[in-house]
């Protein structure tokens, strides 16, 4: 059967890699492109980042981060079991290019596009650097993933345990204002691409981010996943998930994210209380 | 053989009968305005039998010429008021697949029933009623009984998409014998049937049959698939398939490019409704889709999308329902029947009203600013232009707006199909048979036509599966 889960891995107590079998998925995608997942018959369909694409092994690999009901959902399978549905690869490949000095930004399950997308990037001859940050030490991930193909990997950590002491985008700044940049990839919680967006912004340098709205086919077809760009309404998974941030409305992005904020809650209470042990 | 215990009537009852068409139970207004549960009921065996025999068995079948298919409808109703029912189930498949569906949705008021002779002095018999009745009569009583195998042709067909267009060709062509695959982009098979039009309208366990009935037929269903992303559809005809039929339908949401159209509360009458029938979200958090359950909900458009998506926010737990429309009652585009239902359910009409802004507080809607329209001169389409009139603009207090203004045609398989002819408007362009620019390549639908109806797509299938049958064969002789 079909979208087996080969290999899973804890990378922290709320982010999991899996690695699934999709012959035919992992024969097709592209770095940048994302896949819709639904964990169960009653599920939710929801978009989740190729964190990588093996089309000769024919498997492919999510990182999840629990947050709600289904990736909490997702994080409970294990080797072996099946996933009920992977489409995709929806929306459009990042264009991969040479620019020059690629320098890759990511946090949480940001790092996942940004693995294929890094190291086709370096495939593509250009120089890479990744900077990556977390609150401390023992949440950072994927250091180690990116290192396989950077040339550099910063860090930044906000207790300083690690790294620079601070944010992403204090490294972002420091790293062109020392070396310069071509182009800027930041993929991560809209907060983060929002301020990487405003961090090169002075600088002039071109800015990739990938944006994760509130999704439901990933087709086209309802537009839940709406978004602005330079004043024009687009849909970020037909027309995405890449964007250039100096043109994102940040906030209409964020607010709409919000959406279900109340019924998420209530979701996952139910989802909880149905899986405690009884008493 | 007669099925049932039928009921002969006199001559003098048939007369009586004639004058009006047996109505057909309905769940109560204020009841069903709480469920998703179907409204129309169906006919019971007598009613069917009384309808039928209000049809005269006319000559001239005006009514067949009304139906885009040409269902042979006096001589199904033949067949009913004769108690072969199931009979009536397979005369009515010689020229329709869907009958359960048709029956229920068409618009059989323009269409079948408005060329009725009996309608020119009296209401038409009730059609679509009829159909759907000897269809939902076939499917509880074990069906058509087991199809012959057809001897496999060695021909392979691909199959885009599964609404109405995809389903029928798949069928008719698998009856052939030739290896059919279904590509679909969602997790589940039915196109618009199961995402689009309401539980409440259309049971899904209606569609699941009719799907299950393909599937019997030999034909396989590829879920998750999104012919352009997933394969090309040169690739498919790479992999060996010899021929690809595209249905992919016309599911792209139009908004007004008003101010306001992204705030948190605005959907599009698709997510609407397929957060509510194909994610159930109706019944979260069971299931795990949210949708926003808007007190005061404002709907924005005329047709059935507009009409399904009012009743539907009215079940999700509304006080109150507006249906935005900038013209008036009789350029109302939806069935009748529905337009109807939606009034006695009660849904506020507000006609001559266009919207042109949507006011928000924090991110939400918090009211749509509306014009008065007056109509004026006829436009193209013959129907009278409406016009704003100055300085009448007004704001409605509601917390959710559904956009339901028409759809346009998605980019995914033009963008990855080189040498495929397409409109202006980025529809297919395929003649009357299903042609494509492309060699090999078929469509039909609503990709080709734009948003129109189940029996023209299902029309669009049956004449595709001719013309692909035909081109299959000529490729023998070579
Ligand atoms: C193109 C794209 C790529 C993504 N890649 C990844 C990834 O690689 N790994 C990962 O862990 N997450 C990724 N996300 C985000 C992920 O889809 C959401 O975290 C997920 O939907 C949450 O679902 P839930 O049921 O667990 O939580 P919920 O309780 O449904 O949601 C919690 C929060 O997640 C966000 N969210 C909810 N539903 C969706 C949705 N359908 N689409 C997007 N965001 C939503 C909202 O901000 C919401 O407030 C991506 C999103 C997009 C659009
Ligand atoms: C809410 C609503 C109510 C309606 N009410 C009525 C009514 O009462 N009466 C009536 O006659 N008509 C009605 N219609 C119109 C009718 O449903 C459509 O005209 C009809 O379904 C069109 O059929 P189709 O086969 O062309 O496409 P669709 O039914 O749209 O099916 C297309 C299918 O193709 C899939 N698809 C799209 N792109 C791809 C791809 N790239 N790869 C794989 N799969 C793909 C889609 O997911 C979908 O499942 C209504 C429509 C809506 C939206
Ligand atoms: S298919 Fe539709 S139009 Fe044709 S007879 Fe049946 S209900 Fe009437
Ligand atoms: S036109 Fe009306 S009365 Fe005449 S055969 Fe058709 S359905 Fe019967
Ligand atoms: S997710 Fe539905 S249109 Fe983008």
């Amino acid at each position: 059967m079909a979208n087996k889960i080969l290999e899973k891995r804890v990378l922290r107590s709320d982010l999991f890699y899996f690695r699934i079998e999709a012959p035919e998925l992992a024969k097709k995608a592209k770095a940048g492109q994302f896949v819709v997942v639904r964990a169960d018959d009653n599920g939710e369909r929801i978009p989740l980042s190729l964190a990588n694409i093996d089309p000769d092994r024919g498997t492919i690999s999510l990182l999840v981060q629990t947050i709600g009901v289904t990736s909490t959902k997702l994080s409970t399978l294990s080797v072996g079991d099946e996933i009920k549905d992977i489409a995709g690869p929806m929306g459009h490949k990042t264009p991969i290019e040479k620019y020059g000095r690629v320098i890759l930004v990511g946090g949480g399950f940001g790092a996942a596009p940004l693995y294929p997308i890094g190291r086709a990037m370096k495939e593509a001859g250009n120089t890479v650097i990744s900077i990556t940050g977390a609150r401390s030490a023992d949440l950072l991930v994927y250091e180690k993933e990116l290192g396989e193909f950077s040339d550099k990997v910063l860090i930044s950590t906000d207790d300083g345990s690690k790294g620079h002491k601070g944010l992403v985008t204090e490294v972002l700044k420091n790293e062109i204002e020392a070396n310069g940049a071509d182009l800027v990839i930041a993929v991560g919680p809209a907060i983060m691409m929002k301020f990487a967006s405003l961090t090169t912004k002075p600088y002039n340098v071109k800015t990739l981010v990938s944006l994760n709205p509130i999704m439901v086919d990933g087709t086209g077809m309802c537009g839940a996943c709406r978004v602005s760009v330079g004043g024009k309404t687009m849909f970020g998974c037909t027309d995405g998930p890449d964007f250039d941030g100096h043109l994102v409305d940040w906030d209409l992005l964020m607010s709409r994210q919000r959406t279900y904020l109340v019924e998420e809650k209530e979701a996952m209470e139910a989802y909880t209380c149905s899986c405690a042990p009884h008493s | 053989m007669a099925e049932t215990k039928i009921r002969e009537y006199t001559k003098e009852e048939i007369k009586e009968i004639r004058k009006s068409r047996t109505p057909i139970p309905e769940q109560e207004p204020i009841v069903r305005g709480k469920n998703f549960e179907e409204v129309a009921l169906g006919y019971t065996e007598e009613q069917a039998l009384r309808e039928a025999n209000r049809c005269m068995a006319c000559k001239k079948r005006d009514c067949v010429a009304g139906c885009p298919v040409e269902v042979p409808i006096p001589e199904f109703i033949q067949l009913v008021r004769e108690g072969d029912f199931t009979g009536a189930a397979k005369k009515i498949k010689e020229k329709n697949s869907l009958p359960a569906i048709c029956g229920r949705v068409c618009p059989q008021e323009s269409q079948c029933e408005s060329l009725c002779t009996l309608g020119k002095k009296m209401e038409p018999v009730a059609i679509g009623r009829l159909e759907r009745f000897v269809a939902d009569y076939e499917r509880a009583h074990g069906g058509g009984g087991e199809v012959a195998k057809p001897k496999p042709t060695g021909f392979k067909v691909a199959v885009v998409g599964s609404g109405p267009a995809g389903l029928t060709v798949a069928s008719d062509l698998a009856k052939i014998g030739h290896e059919v695959t279904i590509f679909e982009a969602l997790h589940k098979a039915g196109g618009v049937l199961v995402y689009g039009i309401p539980e409440f309208r259309l049971p899904k366990a209606i569609v699941q049959s009719e799907v299950d009935g393909i599937a019997s037929l030999g034909v396989k269903f590829e879920l998750d698939s999104v012919v352009g992303k997933l394969y090309t559809v040169d690739e498919l005809l790479e992999r060996g398939f010899d021929a690809v039929f595209i249905g992919s339908g016309a599911g792209l949401p139009m908004f007004m490019n008003i101010p306001g159209e992204n705030l948190n509360g605005v959907y599009s009458a698709n997510e609407f409704l397929t957060r509510t029938n194909l994610m159930k979200a109706y019944l979260f958090p069971e299931y795990d889709t949210p949708i926003k359950k808007g007190k005061h909900v404002a709907v924005v458009g005329g047709g059935n999308v507009a009409m399904d998506s009012a009743r539907t926010a009215l079940r999700l737990g509304a006080d109150k329902v507006y249906l935005v429309y900038r013209r008036s009652m009789e350029e109302l585009p939806a069935r009748k029947e529905e337009v109807h239902h939606a009034v006695e359910e009660g849904i506020d009409f507000k006609l001559l009203t266009n919207p042109v802004e949507i006011i928000g507080e924090d991110g939400w809607v918090k009211g749509i600013k509306c014009v008065q329209m007056e109509l004026g001169e006829p436009d193209e389409s013959g129907r009278r232009r409406p016009v704003v009139v100055k300085g009448s603009d007004f704001v409605i207090d509601v917390d959710t707006v559904v956009m339901s203004i028409g759809t346009g045609s998605n980019p995914i398989i033009p963008e990855s199909t080189p040498g495929l002819e397409l409109t202006k408007r980025g529809y297919i362009v395929a003649d009357e048979t299903g042609a494509t620019s492309k060699p090999g390549v078929f469509a039909g639908g609503d990709i080709v036509t734009g948003s129109a109806t189940v029996i023209l797509a299902a029309g669009a299938g049956r004449r595709a599966a001719d013309t692909i049958h035909e081109y299959l064969m000529s490729k023998v002789k070579n």
